[in-house]
């Protein structure tokens, strides 16, 4: 879809964190992973919003999706077109309001967007890491989010809070770390993948894997990028991102002329817009990070070292959580956060739930919704009451 | 707190553990959390009460009722409340199952369709009654199966229940002398507690 059009910066709303820069930790403790391997050291890219305050009570932890990274809000430059990927939640005000909480937004390991990932170089060869670069677990994810939070002196998450792939990241954090998440947000996310969900994960493995640019993984050392392996697997995954409705609403069977061609050429607007996401996100995102991220999603499985039991395996979890799903999502459907809700519930933990009616599908998590927004904020509200965060604005007055 | 909950407040043990079934705004669990520590859940469909209990603190499961209660085990709760829910049900009679499955003891609170101002608007004016705890027409009203004092007596009575407590409200208060001898007549809610056969 074109994007809005430029917005000068004095034009920008007043709830916008308005312009961020994004700093870098870097590690040179060794990081041993679930895969076996270890990283000798590495880089994490973050962006902060809000202000930290002089207890370190307000951090909250916010964990990215399977294409996201750390600009989750505001604008790099005065020319942005369009803000981080979750601004309609993080901001003054917002769900998220950072006139109380300081938000951490890191970029995860093996990421493609600033912190060590395949396109890093590997001290051991001097190349880049390319398919060489160890396999990443969601759990080894949260290992190294522990340590950016020690770099920051943040001894306890206010909460974490996280859509998806973000949302698995949140529950490892509550078993692996129970007394460092004081609240947890999980938002259309699931305990694990289901067979359709890996299914759907390999067949955009595939499409990248079988395009003759990809050369094993080594595509950087051949100057070039598998665009149509990448492209194919973002237009299946944007499929599954998107409801039924949705897409009939947004194109329906329109033309994009008035005209039928009998070709194969471009159609319909469905075919139009799912080429033009496709394309963008070819040239934007590593092919070699789209597989390591699609295995972590098929990894995730807190359940299977307790026989299969989520309820035993989050028997560590110490916090409330807030789990939403959205009525339309078909990726990760409701059915699958109430599992875990119902887990948490033979558990005896405290955990509140909401289906929030919404037509678009999987996507939902990411827009605005005023009973989304309402629900999100009165949980972080209440979060910030018992843990007693001031807001800023209020001092001020 | 409204008349039934005040009511049924003091019928929940110290340190429960229960469900909230239909649990509005939460502040019956909030107030037995706080002053009884009791623990639970509500559930709720509706989601501005959804909300309410999260801004509480109140952990809140959105859930229709009609789905039944197959996501919670036997024997889970302490106690089942179900507080001005049964008469929207579809099945009341398989709700009352459901609730002394998960729970050895129940608390249903209703309003009384045998209220003596309910007979008046059918009985003497030949109107479906509308009352404080019938506030809906006949055409939109959510109320699909409304009973009374006495039916409800009857149901727990053919399914083996023991009734350990009754009570009614009326109006904003409890129940004055008339509706403890004459419950079904002069009794606007009806308040009961009940349990399984041992």
């Amino acid at each position: 879809m074109p994007d809005s059009d430029t917005l000068a910066y004095d034009e920008r709303p007043a709830d916008s964190v308005g312009l961020v820069t994004p700093h870098v930790a870097k590690f040179d403790t060794p990081l041993p992973l679930a895969c076996g391997k270890t990283l000798p050291e590495y880089e994490l890219i973050y962006e902060t919003y809000g202000t930290l305050n002089a207890d370190r009570s307000n951090a909250v932890l916010i964990c990215h999706a399977l294409s996201g990274h750390h600009h989750a809000a505001g604008y790099h430059t005065a020319d942005d077109r369009k803000p981080g990927w979750w601004d309609a939640h993080i901001g003054p005000g917002k769900s998220i309001d950072t006139n109380r909480f300081f938000v951490v937004s890191l970029n995860n390991l093996g990421g493609c967007h600033g912190s060590t990932g395949p396109v890093s170089h590997n001290p051991d060869t001097g190349r880049q890491w390319g398919p060489d670069f160890p396999m990443v677990t969601v759990s080894d994810w949260v290992a190294s989010q522990a340590r950016l939070a020690d770099h920051l002196g943040i001894q306890r998450w206010a909460a974490a809070v996280g859509g998806s792939l973000g949302g698995m990241q949140v529950l490892q954090w509550t078993i692996t770390y129970p007394e460092r998440v004081a609240n947890a947000v999980i938002i259309a996310a699931t305990p694990r993948l289901s067979a359709q969900n890996i299914a759907f994960n390999e067949v955009a493995r595939q499409a990248i894997r079988s395009d003759p640019e990809f050369f094993g993984g080594w595509y950087a050392e051949h100057d070039t990028v598998p665009k149509r392996g990448l492209k194919l697997a973002r237009m299946v995954g944007h499929i599954t991102y998107l409801s039924e409705d949705a897409m009939g609403s947004k194109f329906g069977r329109d033309l994009r002329s008035d005209d039928l061609h009998f070709g194969f050429d471009v159609e319909f607007q469905v075919e139009s817009y799912l080429r033009y996401q496709g394309d963008t996100f070819s040239t934007a995102f590593d092919a070699n990070t789209y597989l390591l991220m699609t295995k972590a999603l098929d990894y995730f499985d807190p359940a299977a070292n307790h026989g299969g039991g989520l309820s035993e395996a989050l028997a560590p979890v110490q916090c409330p959580f807030l789990i939403v799903s959205f009525t339309t999502d078909w990726r990760f459907p409701p059915s699958r956060s109430r599992e875990l809700v119902d887990a948490l519930t033979l558990a005896g933990k405290s955990v509140s739930y909401a289906n929030i009616e919404s037509p678009h599908g999987h996507d939902a998590f990411l827009l605005p919704e005023p009973r989304y927004h309402a629900l999100f904020s009165a949980f972080m509200s209440r979060a910030a009451r018992e843990l007693k965060i001031e807001s800023g604005v209020e001092e001020k007055h | 707190m409204r008349t039934d909950l005040e009511l049924i407040y003091d019928w929940v043990p110290q340190g429960a553990h229960v469900l909230d079934l239909a649990c509005g705004d939460g502040v019956l669990l909030e107030r037995l959390a706080q002053e009884k520590g009791v623990t639970g859940y509500g559930l709720e469909i509706d989601p501005d009460g959804i909300t309410q209990c999260v801004a509480r603190g109140v952990s809140v499961i959105e859930h229709n009722l009609d789905d039944g209660l197959g996501s919670f085990s036997d024997n889970s709760y302490d106690q089942v409340i179900m507080t001005q829910a049964l008469q929207a049900l579809r099945r009341p009679d398989k709700m009352l199952d459901e609730m002394l499955r998960v729970a050895e003891e129940g608390i249903i609170t209703f309003p009384n369709f045998a209220y003596w101002r309910h007979r008046i608007h059918l009985g003497l004016r030949g109107y479906m009654p509308v009352s404080k705890s019938l506030p809906h027409a006949w055409y939109d009203t959510p109320n699909i199966h409304l009973s009374t004092f006495n039916d409800f007596e009857h149901l727990c009575k053919e399914k083996g229940l023991v009734i350990v407590d009754r009570a009614v409200g009326v109006g904003d208060h409890k129940g004055h002398w008339t509706s403890k001898w004459w419950p079904n007549l002069f009794g606007e809610i009806a308040i009961f507690r009940v349990r399984r056969r041992p």
